[in-house]
Parts: C-alpha cells; sequence; structure tokens
C-alpha cells in the first residue's frame, strides 16, 4: 500500500460516515411522522403471480379429470349433455370425478407470472426515452448541419427551431403536441410524446453538434479540400468523426437528462414510470416507498446509459 | 502551368481593408521550383493558398494547367486533386491512421479501390522515410514524422503542382533537415513546386528562381545566385541584411 491510498482512507470513512448520518437521520424523521414503512409491499409491482379462475358456465357434473405434468383436463357435461373440456392446474384443482356443480362454481385455475406496473412503466420510460433519443439525435445532426450551413434559409430556419424550443418549457411543448397537434394531426398520445421529447430533445442536440463541428480546426477542412474532397466528403469523413467524438460526453449528459425529461409524458396519461409509480400509490398508500423505488429505477437506467457512453469514450480515446 | 494575372486578394475587416496580394503576376513552368520569400504578413501565404482555391481571389486570374480558377464554371474540386499543398500545421486527420490519412482521399476522390491506395500508400512512406509507421496515429509521430506523411498523403494523389506553405516553420530545428531531404528528392524528380519558406538555404539550393513579396506585390523575382548575390531592389536588400 502506497502512502497516497493511506492519506485516502480516512477521507472514505468521513464520505460514508456522512452519508449514514445523513440516511440516519431520514430514519429517525420518518420515525417521528409515525411513518409504517411497507416495503414488502412493493415487489409484487414489478412481478406478480396472476391466478385467473375457471367456473363452470351453467349446470352440470364433472365426467372425468386426467392429470399430466401438473395440469388436470377437466371435462364436464352439461343438463343437456353436451361435452366440454377445460385445463387447469393440478394443485388448484377443487373438483371430483363425478361432482354436481351449480353455474359458476370454480373448477380450478391457472396461474402465471405477470410484469407488474412498475416493470411495464420501466419499460414505457425505456422506449420513449430510446424512440425519442433515436429521433432526437437525427433531428439535431440535422438542423446542427443547418446551423453552419452556407445557405443563410436553413441557418434561419434552424435558429428559430432552436430558439423556439429552448425559450419555452417542455411541459407547456407536451401539451401543444397533445391537444393541438394530436387534435389537428389526429395523432395518438404516444406518438405526440415521443414527437415532443425528440423534437426539445433535437434543439439541444443541435446546438452541440454545431459547437462540435465548429470546435474542429479550420486547417482540417482545408486539409481536406485541398486534397480535392467535396465540401460533403470533408463532413463525412473528417470533420464529423472528430466532431462526434468531442461531443460524446455533453451528447450524453443530453439523453440523460432526455430519460428524466420522459417522465413529464406522465401528464398525457402515458403510463411510464413515473405513472406507473402513480397509480401504484393510489392502491397501496405506500408513498415513500414508492417514490424511492421510482428514483432509483430512473437511476439504474441513466447509469447503465452513462457507463455505455463511457465505454465508447475509451474506445474512442486510441488516437488521442 | 500557373499563371497569375494582376492577381488580387483583398479582406474586409470590420474597420480595415487589408490588400494581402495586391496584383501579382508571376508564371511557374512546369518542373519549375519556385520558392517565395518575404516578411511575416506580406501576402505569400495567401498567394500560394488562392493557387489551389483555399482563398478565393477578389480580381485577376489563376490558370493552372490551362484551366482559369476565376472562372464561376471551374470545378474547384478537380483543379485541387491535381494540386497538392502542405501545410505549415501539418493538419493531419488525427481521428485516422497514417495510412489511412493517404489512402482516404485516394479512394474519395480518385476512386482507387483499397488495395491499390494501400500499395500505392506503402510506397510513398517508403519514399518519405516512415514506411514502419503506417498503423500509429499522427499523435505518436514527431513533428518532422508529421510533416513527412503530409507530403505523401499528397502525393498520393498524383498531383501536377506542389505546393509547400511555410512546411518547416513548425518544426523542431532538428527535424527540418528531414523535410528539406524529402523536398529536395522530389525537386530533382523534376517535379513543379511552390514554397513559401524561410529556410534561405532551401531556396538558394533547390530552387530555379525565387519571388521575393512584400506588402501583397511582388517586389522581386530571379535566379537565386541573382537574387542573393545582387538584388536590385533596396527592400530586397534589407530583407536579406537581415536574414541572411
Amino acid at each position: 500500500m502506497n502512502s497516497l491510498s493511506k492519506q485516502i482512507w480516512p477521507w472514505r470513512i468521513l464520505t460514508f460516515a456522512i452519508l449514514f448520518i445523513i440516511g440516519a437521520s431520514l430514519w429517525v424523521a420518518t420515525k417521528k411522522i409515525d411513518y409504517t414503512w411497507r416495503w414488502n409491499r412493493v415487489p409484487q409491482y414489478f412481478l406478480y403471480h396472476a391466478e385467473t379462475f375457471e367456473n363452470i358456465p351453467f349446470d352440470g357434473r364433472i365426467l372425468s379429470i386426467s392429470n399430466a405434468n401438473g395440469r388436470s383436463t377437466v371435462a364436464y357435461l352439461s343438463e343437456s349433455d353436451e361435452k366440454f373440456s377445460v385445463i387447469v392446474e393440478t394443485d388448484s384443482l377443487r373438483v371430483s370425478e363425478g361432482e354436481e356443480l351449480f353455474e359458476d362454481d370454480s373448477i380450478g385455475s391457472n396461474s402465471e407470472w405477470k410484469a407488474g406496473p412498475l416493470t411495464m412503466g420501466m419499460l414505457m420510460t425505456l422506449w420513449l426515452s430510446a424512440a425519442a433519443s433515436f429521433f432526437g439525435l437525427i433531428i439535431g445532426l440535422v438542423t446542427g448541419l443547418c446551423r453552419v450551413s452556407k445557405n443563410p434559409t436553413l441557418r434561419s430556419l434552424s435558429s428559430f427551431y432552436v430558439e423556439v424550443i429552448r425559450g419555452t418549457p417542455l411541459l407547456v411543448q407536451i401539451f401543444i403536441f397533445y391537444f393541438f397537434l394530436g387534435t389537428v394531426l389526429d395523432i395518438g398520445r404516444l406518438v405526440a410524446g415521443i414527437s415532443a421529447l425528440a423534437i426539445f430533445a433535437g434543439a439541444y442536440v443541435a446546438e452541440i453538434i454545431r459547437a462540435g463541428i465548429q470546435s474542429v480546426p479550420k486547417g482540417q477542412t482545408e486539409a481536406a479540400r485541398s486534397l480535392g474532397m467535396s465540401a460533403t466528403q470533408n463532413m463525412i469523413h473528417i470533420v464529423m468523426p472528430q466532431a462526434l467524438k468531442r461531443v460524446l460526453p455533453p451528447l450524453a449528459g443530453q439523453f440523460i437528462s432526455l430519460i428524466k425529461d420522459s417522465s413529464l409524458v406522465s401528464v398525457i396519461a402515458i403510463t411510464d414510470l413515473t405513472k406507473a409509480g402513480r397509480e401504484v400509490i393510489t392502491s397501496t398508500f405506500a408513498t415513500f416507498e414508492i417514490w424511492f423505488t421510482v428514483a432509483l429505477l430512473y437511476l439504474m437506467l441513466t447509469s447503465v446509459l452513462s457507463q455505455l457512453i463511457a465505454w465508447v469514450e475509451r474506445r474512442l480515446a486510441v488516437s488521442d | 502551368m500557373i499563371k497569375t494575372v494582376d492577381l488580387k486578394k483583398t479582406f474586409f475587416g470590420r474597420n480595415q481593408t487589408v490588400y494581402a496580394v495586391d496584383g501579382v503576376t508571376a508564371n511557374v513552368d512546369p518542373g519549375e521550383v519556385v520558392v517565395i520569400i518575404g516578411p511575416s504578413g506580406s501576402g505569400k501565404s495567401t498567394f500560394l493558398r488562392c493557387l489551389n482555391g483555399l482563398e478565393t481571389l477578389t480580381s485577376g486570374h489563376i490558370v493552372i494547367d490551362g484551366t482559369d480558377l476565376s472562372d464561376r464554371k471551374t470545378d474547384l474540386n478537380k483543379v485541387r486533386r491535381e494540386v497538392g499543398m502542405v501545410f505549415q500545421q501539418f493538419n493531419l486527420f488525427p481521428h485516422k491512421k497514417v495510412i489511412e490519412n493517404i489512402v482516404l482521399a485516394q479512394m474519395t476522390v480518385r476512386k482507387r479501390n483499397r488495395p491499390e491506395a494501400e500499395e500505392k500508400a506503402r510506397m510513398l512512406l517508403e519514399k518519405v522515410g516512415i514506411a514502419e509507421k503506417e498503423q500509429e496515429y499522427p499523435s505518436r509521430l514527431s513533428g518532422g514524422q508529421q510533416q513527412r506523411v503530409a507530403i505523401a498523403r499528397a502525393l498520393a494523389m498524383d498531383p501536377k503542382i506542389m505546393l509547400f506553405d511555410e512546411p518547416t516553420s513548425a518544426l523542431d530545428p532538428e527535424m527540418v533537415g528531414e523535410v528539406l531531404d524529402v523536398m529536395k528528392n522530389l525537386a530533382s524528380e523534376g517535379m513543379t513546386m511552390v514554397v513559401v519558406t524561410h529556410e534561405m538555404g532551401f531556396a538558394r539550393e533547390v530552387a530555379d528562381r525565387v519571388l521575393f513579396m512584400d506588402q501583397g506585390k511582388l517586389v522581386e523575382e530571379g535566379t537565386p545566385e541573382h537574387f542573393f548575390t545582387e538584388p536590385r531592389e533596396e527592400r530586397t536588400k534589407l530583407f536579406l541584411k537581415q536574414v541572411l
């Protein structure tokens, strides 16, 4: 162990101590308001065991039961001597052969594992952010290129778009997309939500791309052009690769923001992670637990993304 | 090969107008090595950059191999592939390996296939004496090595003319020699070259003709013997007194 790591240990301990004190005081604070923590209620909203009951639709009689692989095929006869059959799990079987049943009596049930609302919400958030990131990146690339274009119309249009989007709140944009464009163009809430997020992210991505392109030294373009490459070839082979490498960190920040901003689409009744959390709270009243869980899930999504980008960055660093 | 007629390049600043090149009429014959010297800000680099269209000229004519650059219909990209350029700051593509630096334009501009382009690149790297560095990134190379790669990159396009814009000015003194050697070889092979430089030794030894520029104007031109031993103009005498 060298002297540097020896010196760092007391600081680490101090860090953990501070974190521990913060945690402990939160715990004490919740003790004081008499909040009963029910963490055991949370897991079922990720994954639950759904049971569907099979009932006899009329008065009838059980004809035969045959068991195979933990499942039973139950054949039954209606009063008009018609034969039906149903498959249920053997463990859940509530009838025996020859038994007379009345309408709606339960024969047995089938159960399966189902993804709960929090899982579905997380998948929705993931899908929203992925789709919005993809389109946002494309919009941003095109707009960024327009921003540095020689054509005055392209330049003004793109800066107008950037100014409008950056100067209005995302929440308002989502409402406009849903209530105005949604009505005029007859688009669904999901399309409206994704478009609003993509167009919002696109404006910021455009500025990042523009800065990246302008940060590539002029000499690079001069060298490429002096070799006879066209402006487009120069952009594709020389400027863009260098610009994208430089803008990767701010771009990552933008997409991480997008994951978080996607929580705002819950206002137009898209059941993303945030809305799923709200729905779960209405049925559990485990307000604290669910919001902490939801926050943790967002944190998971964003840290996976930032790890991914860090990995790409390391790979691109070989030419430095 | 190159002919300029009353070439003018003017930069319009916020509150000043700079006549960077002010009516230069000159010509370069095939196979000739022309060295342009002059004090800083004399417009010699701007003049050179006009020759391959990196600067658009304000007025006058540049005729390269029969094509007039001032004609709006001229495809500059076509002219540029015949005119190689080497920069003071090398301007290698930092995100590409040495060999890719040389292969790229051959494939995109000359439409050569990869094996052909790579073969050419290796041949040229051999020629400039750094064949072993083909898989390195430019940032791992010394300045002299980078400049030699840049020369190889320009040569890969099979240019008819090579322009050198102060190719040794950004180099450590001990690396100047290796770059000048490559240029001397090139000159002895009969390449048409226009060189802006402060290396008076190179000018004296290699140039067929020396142009002296000051304040955007072509002050004097002549053979190195004439130029360095018996200059006519007062301005030239003054400049030579300071640099020699």
